[in-house]
């Protein structure tokens, strides 16, 4: 019911980085934080020292064991937020035109004004992105920090999205993923950067990159054995590494 | 108009984000980054990593983005309380400042002019020891100590007694270079923001591997190249694995032993003697060697064919090189791979790779950085040279009873492949290194009336004459430090206290004062027992057992209710503090930094810091250094007065940066403008070392003077590592009855057992004790650190406690299968001294034989102002019900014996073993046991709704609402 822009000058995103991500929620709590008094503001917390707390996030982290045949068991963290998709069905399905997405840099945003709170973005959302805010009674989701990225109040060196400014592994990245001479587009490119849940067809921005592959760059025979093991003997052993420690 | 045709909105992308930014240092943990406080309007607005801070570079972790969360707490403390009720009951009535400090100072001046160790003063999770502790020992009192002995002692005395510097915070890995790093145990606290910074860097690289050591595999060992799920408490057997797999392979950098080790200096081999494993010295008492051409010279002549095996003799008695004694020890078949393999749960394949990759990447990897340095000796360089191994270990080796010998055999590891303070290695931060073993002696022999007990009252221990025992070596301390029980305990023993002061052993106390210390809870072992010690009363007076208790905290935790008067303490953000490298500075390897904290905004509860309290008590007792010869305060503006103003030594304060007239570091008089440059820049002082002092700093020329110039060493010459130690085997020689000052008859055979002056594993106390009485609880228990938590300190925190606010029971799928349970079960977990009651869940990435849970999720009902219905109290939990405080009784003994490290006394609390079986249908009410009765809190508030940031949406605003949202039913939207 709300159209996508025609055309697309910028596709401003996230990447994340699987390889490097302790799972430390750094990133949820600074977008917590950032966004309580940002565009959204107020992002509610409802019985907050109470019995069962919960509030808005833009960001949260899961942590998962997935298991492979060959590498065994793993922990994985997995940061989610609104993926900014291209083809973003948040958007179409809204009634009002609330949840829209901007032409200028991608980004999807819901209007405060405009929103009634319907659901029907987060029904159709594959990824469980949005946030519904039970006492504003409308729609919430990540803004990409739209109000520090562009923000002149603040040194150009600040104007990332909150996420990427606190991660302290250095597991995410911001810029303009269509714009194939970017830093960020390359770095998707050379570690195989890959699309959440492509089946969808809803066409992320975001992107999430694997774990590395390391080279096997161990020859694992710098212990050959200087003496004998199954009749090792300190003396002499003694009378080997003697002439070696001088 | 019509509302359903799509209105742009109007973003407003540059809405104001301050009106001012404040600098200070956080504190949400121990790992003191530099923050950038947005102020709007006189509120909060935002707080980011502070980008030029040398600690985080501008990145800053969950705990410090919630830090608003934790100013706006309905827990905060408002105003110095009285006990009115029972103690424990949390009946208590508000009282004036005056009226605190008054009762203070007389219950303190009653003591002091009697008897002062009757003050036990225990500062917790303090970081103003040089002030606390300065101020117990102008008290007069020897005991005192803050939080080390139940977390960190092990790693700083294993450190200090062998490589002149620690784990912990205290070092790092040289993250720029490092291409293979060792992480063992769990690490995510201490020093935070800088290891996931360094972990980020290392796995960018493609030539490098992070393997880790941890029996759970979750934060930091989820993204390792390799898990090594170990068996808790055998990292040491590990360890020795690898030492056997590298000596045996001769891959050992002799010059690197020969130059910066102890490993060529002579021993008495003469069992039976008293010198017998001692040091043979030559007439200025400086320790020998022996050399091919020149027979046997002091040590500190420079010879590069010193000997490391042989026998030869000094002044007609055998002697041995030490690392003759060394290598013999660690190659020893026990510790071949096949035979340890079992006792670890590591394949014997995995623990020869491990060798064999710490072997290529040490010696075929090498390293070089091309820089002029000089060493001590005044020979010149033109590079360092790094074996590009690192380690870094922290509560996963400390936390077992043989934490020391553990953490020790580490540095052994880190010293026979050269790569401590080396390129791609661990490296020191200043003040450390430090010469091995660094001085004061603990003070506090002699305790009098009115008379301060000359030095600090911790410090490190060389040989028995240093113990703190009386003339028929019973412990000296309430905690029974540096007594027989537990000679090395460098950062005394907190976790003994109550249990001493209840039990009057070794005597009774009249007050004991804590300050930031969660022992009635999270910081206890034992944790219901020491409860009840709190509120025991003797049965003949009726009095408590423990007179009196002064308590200070900024909220309202678990410990409160026990106190008889609480002196409520500020936030963080509402003080001045200093971040000392008199104390724990914030260094990195590269700088020595120190940092301030300056008050962000001003309490509008009736609080005062902490300091300025201590700091005023020390004036109205008159305290020796806190007053002026007209008994006037010394620092009546507080604090900040302090910082500025005390000099420990001559041109040596609180501060380092701006001395003098503000272009001195280090040394400099009194600058009275010192804390306005803190503030200008950014509230930390950051010193970079020149390149030629970055390295080697042990033997390093430059670095050396430079840092005796400090006052950080007393003298300039070489700091040698010592792997074989000379203080150890005088202990152990004394526990064989050697040497004037000898241990009680029943601590004889554990003090010769345990000192070693080569470290070795043993089985942890509480799984040998099981085994010896036959009892069998198989399973390890363990807990991991979530690193958005940081022990009590956060989980009040609105934001944090919706990320974590239960904890769970996590089990192998062995256990699983092993006693039929499935994820969600209600199960007991018992050890031979409690249970208790959980939930739990099955898990892959966790050692077989292992339990594990978070670290301090489970609060007690009521404190820190959470609803007696929070999941926190209700199904979050505490493993230290489960861990006993002291060992069980052997013989008819009195005393017990700590349940700790024998040498340094740190808590093993993860010694901890025990046995699973499912609840009982009848059993199962969703509710964890024990569950204590809800904690009293009369300023406890219902908050249904946070909005914060709320005050801050006018920025948005500026437009007026458009009328669409009354065509869209929107009318919530309309405020």
């Amino acid at each position: 019911m709300t159209s996508l822009p025609e055309k697309q000058n910028k596709k401003l995103g996230l990447v994340i980085d699987l390889d490097i991500c302790v799972g430390c929620h750094a990133c949820a709590v600074n977008c917590k934080e950032w966004n309580t008094s940002g565009h959204s503001s107020p992002l509610h917390d409802i019985d907050p020292y109470g019995d069962d707390p919960t509030g808005v996030w833009f960001n949260r982290i899961h942590t998962f064991e997935v298991e492979s045949e060959i590498n065994g068991s793993k922990t994985v963290h997995f940061p989610k937020s609104c993926l900014h998709c291209s083809d973003a069905p948040c958007v179409t399905v809204c009634p009002t035109g609330a949840s829209y997405k901007r032409e200028e840099d991608g980004i999807v945003l819901v209007n405060p004004e405009t929103c009634i709170g319907c659901k029907l973005c987060s029904w159709s959302c594959p990824y469980g992105a949005r946030e519904y805010d039970e006492e504003a009674g409308i729609m919430k989701k990540c803004t990409l920090c739209v109000d520090k990225i562009y923000n002149e109040n603040i040194p150009e060196s600040d104007r990332v999205p909150a996420c990427v400014s606190t991660c302290p592994a250095g597991a995410r990245s911001f810029g303009d993923l269509g714009d194939e001479n970017s830093d960020i587009f390359k770095l998707v490119e050379e570690r195989n950067g890959y699309d959440l849940m492509p089946e969808q067809d809803c066409l992320p921005t975001n992107k999430y990159l694997p774990p590395r592959e390391k080279n096997n760059q161990f020859k694992n025979d710098a212990l050959n054995s200087i003496t004998n093991d199954n009749d090792f003997s300190f003396d002499t052993w003694k009378e080997i590494v003697e002439d070696a420690s001088k | 108009m019509n509302p359903f045709k799509n209105q742009k909105e109007i973003v407003k992308t540059s809405p104001r984000v301050s009106d001012e930014i404040k600098q200070t240092t956080c504190y949400m943990c121990a790992c003191r980054c530099g923050i950038d406080v947005h102020m709007l309007d006189n509120q909060i607005r935002y707080i980011e990593g502070n980008k030029n801070h040398p600690t985080n570079k501008g990145v800053l972790c969950a705990k410090g983005s919630a830090g608003i969360m934790q100013q706006n707490s309905p827990a905060k403390l408002s105003k110095p309380l009285l006990r009115i009720g029972e103690r424990g009951k949390g009946e208590f009535k508000e009282i004036e400042w005056d009226e605190a400090m008054q009762i203070a100072t007389t219950w303190l001046s009653d003591i002091r002019n009697t008897d002062p160790k009757k003050l036990a003063f225990f500062t917790g999770r303090d970081q103003s020891q040089s002030l606390t502790g300065w101020w117990a020992n102008q008290f007069g009192t020897c005991n005192f100590a803050a939080h080390g002995g139940f977390c960190s002692v092990n790693m700083a005395a294993a450190g200090l007694y062998t490589i002149g510097g620690s784990f912990w915070e205290f070092g790092e890995v040289d993250w720029e270079h490092t291409k293979y790093f060792i992480l063992f145990g769990c690490a995510e606290d201490h020093d935070s923001n800088p290891i996931k910074m360094g972990l980020g860097k290392l796995k960018s690289k493609v030539d490098s591997k992070f393997v880790s050591v941890n029996p759970v595999k979750t934060g930091y060992s989820a993204i390792a190249d390799e898990w090594i799920g170990i068996r808790p408490g055998t990292d040491g057997l590990f360890v020795h694995s690898l030492i056997y797999e590298l000596l045996k392979s001769n891959k050992v950098d002799w010059k690197y032993l020969n130059k910066y080790t102890n490993a060529n200096w002579l021993v008495y081999n003469n069992p039976g003697n008293k010198k017998h494993g001692l040091f043979a010295r030559d007439e200025n008492n400086l320790p020998v060697v022996y050399c091919k051409n020149t027979k046997i010279v002091s040590s500190d002549i420079e010879n590069t064919n010193s000997a490391f095996f042989g026998k030869y003799k000094y002044n007609n008695v055998e002697v041995i090189p030490s690392f003759e004694f060394l290598s013999k020890e660690y190659l020893n078949p026990k510790y071949k791979p096949e035979n340890i393999s079992k006792l670890i749960d590591i394949d014997a394949k995995v623990i020869k790779k491990i060798a064999a990759e710490i072997a290529e990447t040490a010696f075929e990897k090498e390293i070089e950085i091309k820089v002029d340095w000089e060493d001590h000796n005044g020979k010149k360089h033109s590079s360092f040279k790094g074996r590009p191994v690192s380690m870094h270990a922290m509560r996963g080796i400390s936390a077992h009873s043989n934490g020391f010998n553990t953490c020790k055999l580490i540095h052994i590891l880190q010293t026979l492949i050269g790569s401590i303070d080396v390129p791609g290695g661990f490296r020191y931060k200043a003040p450390y290194p430090k010469h091995v073993v660094p001085g004061p002696k603990p003070a506090g022999k002699i305790v009098k009336p009115n008379t301060p007990i000359g030095g600090m009252p911790l410090g490190f221990p060389t040989s028995p004459e240093d113990l703190l025992t009386d003339e028929d070596e019973k412990p000296l301390r309430i905690d029974k430090a540096y007594s027989w029980e537990n000679p090395l305990s460098a950062h005394g023993l907190m976790h003994m206290v109550i249990n001493n002061a209840w039990k009057g052993d070794p005597y009774k106390i009249d007050v004991l004062f804590m300050y930031m210390a969660n022992m009635a809870w999270n910081s206890s072992m034992n944790t219901e027992e020491t409860i009840k010690k709190l509120t025991d009363k003797d049965k003949e007076t009726g009095e408590y057992k423990i007179p009196k208790i002064i308590y200070s905290d900024a909220y309202y935790s678990e410990t409160v209710p026990y106190a008889d008067l609480v002196l409520p303490d500020t936030t963080y953000l509402e003080r001045w503090d200093c971040i000392s490298l008199l104390d724990r500075p914030i260094s990195s390897a590269d700088s020595a930094a120190d940092a301030i904290r300056q008050p962000i905004i001003e309490p509008t509860r009736d609080v005062k810091p902490f300091q300025d309290v201590l700091i005023e008590l020390g004036a109205r007792l008159g305290l020796p250094g806190f007053v002026n010869e007209d008994m006037s305060p010394k620092y009546p503006n507080g604090y900040s007065d302090y910082i500025v103003n005390h000099e420990r030594q001559p041109g040596i304060g609180p501060l380092a940066g701006w001395r003098g007239n503000g272009n001195q570091f280090g040394k400099g008089e009194v600058n009275k403008n010192q804390l306005e440059e803190y503030i200008q820049n950014g509230c930390f002082h950051n010193h970079e070392f020149n390149d030629n002092q970055k390295y080697y700093k042990f033997t390093n020329k430059h670095y050396l003077n430079f840092a005796h110039e400090m006052g950080w060493i007393n003298k300039k010459e070489p700091i040698v590592i010592q792997m074989y130690s000379e203080e150890m085997q005088k202990f152990k020689l004394a526990g064989e009855g050697y040497g004037d000052k000898i241990p009680p008859d029943h601590l004889k055979d554990r003090i010769t057992k345990y000192f070693n002056p080569v470290p070795t594993w043993y089985q942890p106390f509480e799984e040998k004790i099981n085994k010896e009485k036959g009892k069998s609880f198989d399973l390890y228990a363990v807990t991991q650190r979530p690193p958005h938590m940081y022990h009590s300190w956060g989980s009040q925190n609105a934001w944090l406690r919706q990320i974590t606010n239960l904890n769970y029971l996590y089990i192998s799928e062995y256990i699983a299968q092993e006693n039929n349970l499935k994820n969600l079960d209600w199960v007991w977990l018992e050890s031979f001294s409690n249970k208790i009651k959980v939930q739990c869940r099955v898990m892959k990435g966790v050692n077989k034989n292992t339990v594990w849970t978070w670290n301090a999720i489970g609060k007690r009902k009521g404190a820190w102002n959470l609803s007696p219905g929070a999941p926190e109290s209700n199904k979050g939990f505490l493993l230290n019900h489960l861990i006993s405080d002291v060992l069980p009784n052997e013989g008819n003994r009195n005393s017990q014996l700590s349940n700790s490290d024998p040498i340094t006394g740190q808590a093993a609390w993860y010694d901890l073993k025990v046995k699973i079986y499912k609840c009982k249908d009848e059993e199962i009410d969703g509710k964890i046991y024990p569950n204590f009765d809800t904690i009293k809190n009369k300023s406890r508030k219902n908050m249904y709704i946070s909005d914060y940031g709320k005050q801050f949406t006018k920025e948005f605003k500026d437009n007026n609402l458009t009328l669409n949202q009354e065509y869209i039913g929107n009318s919530k939207n309309i405020k």
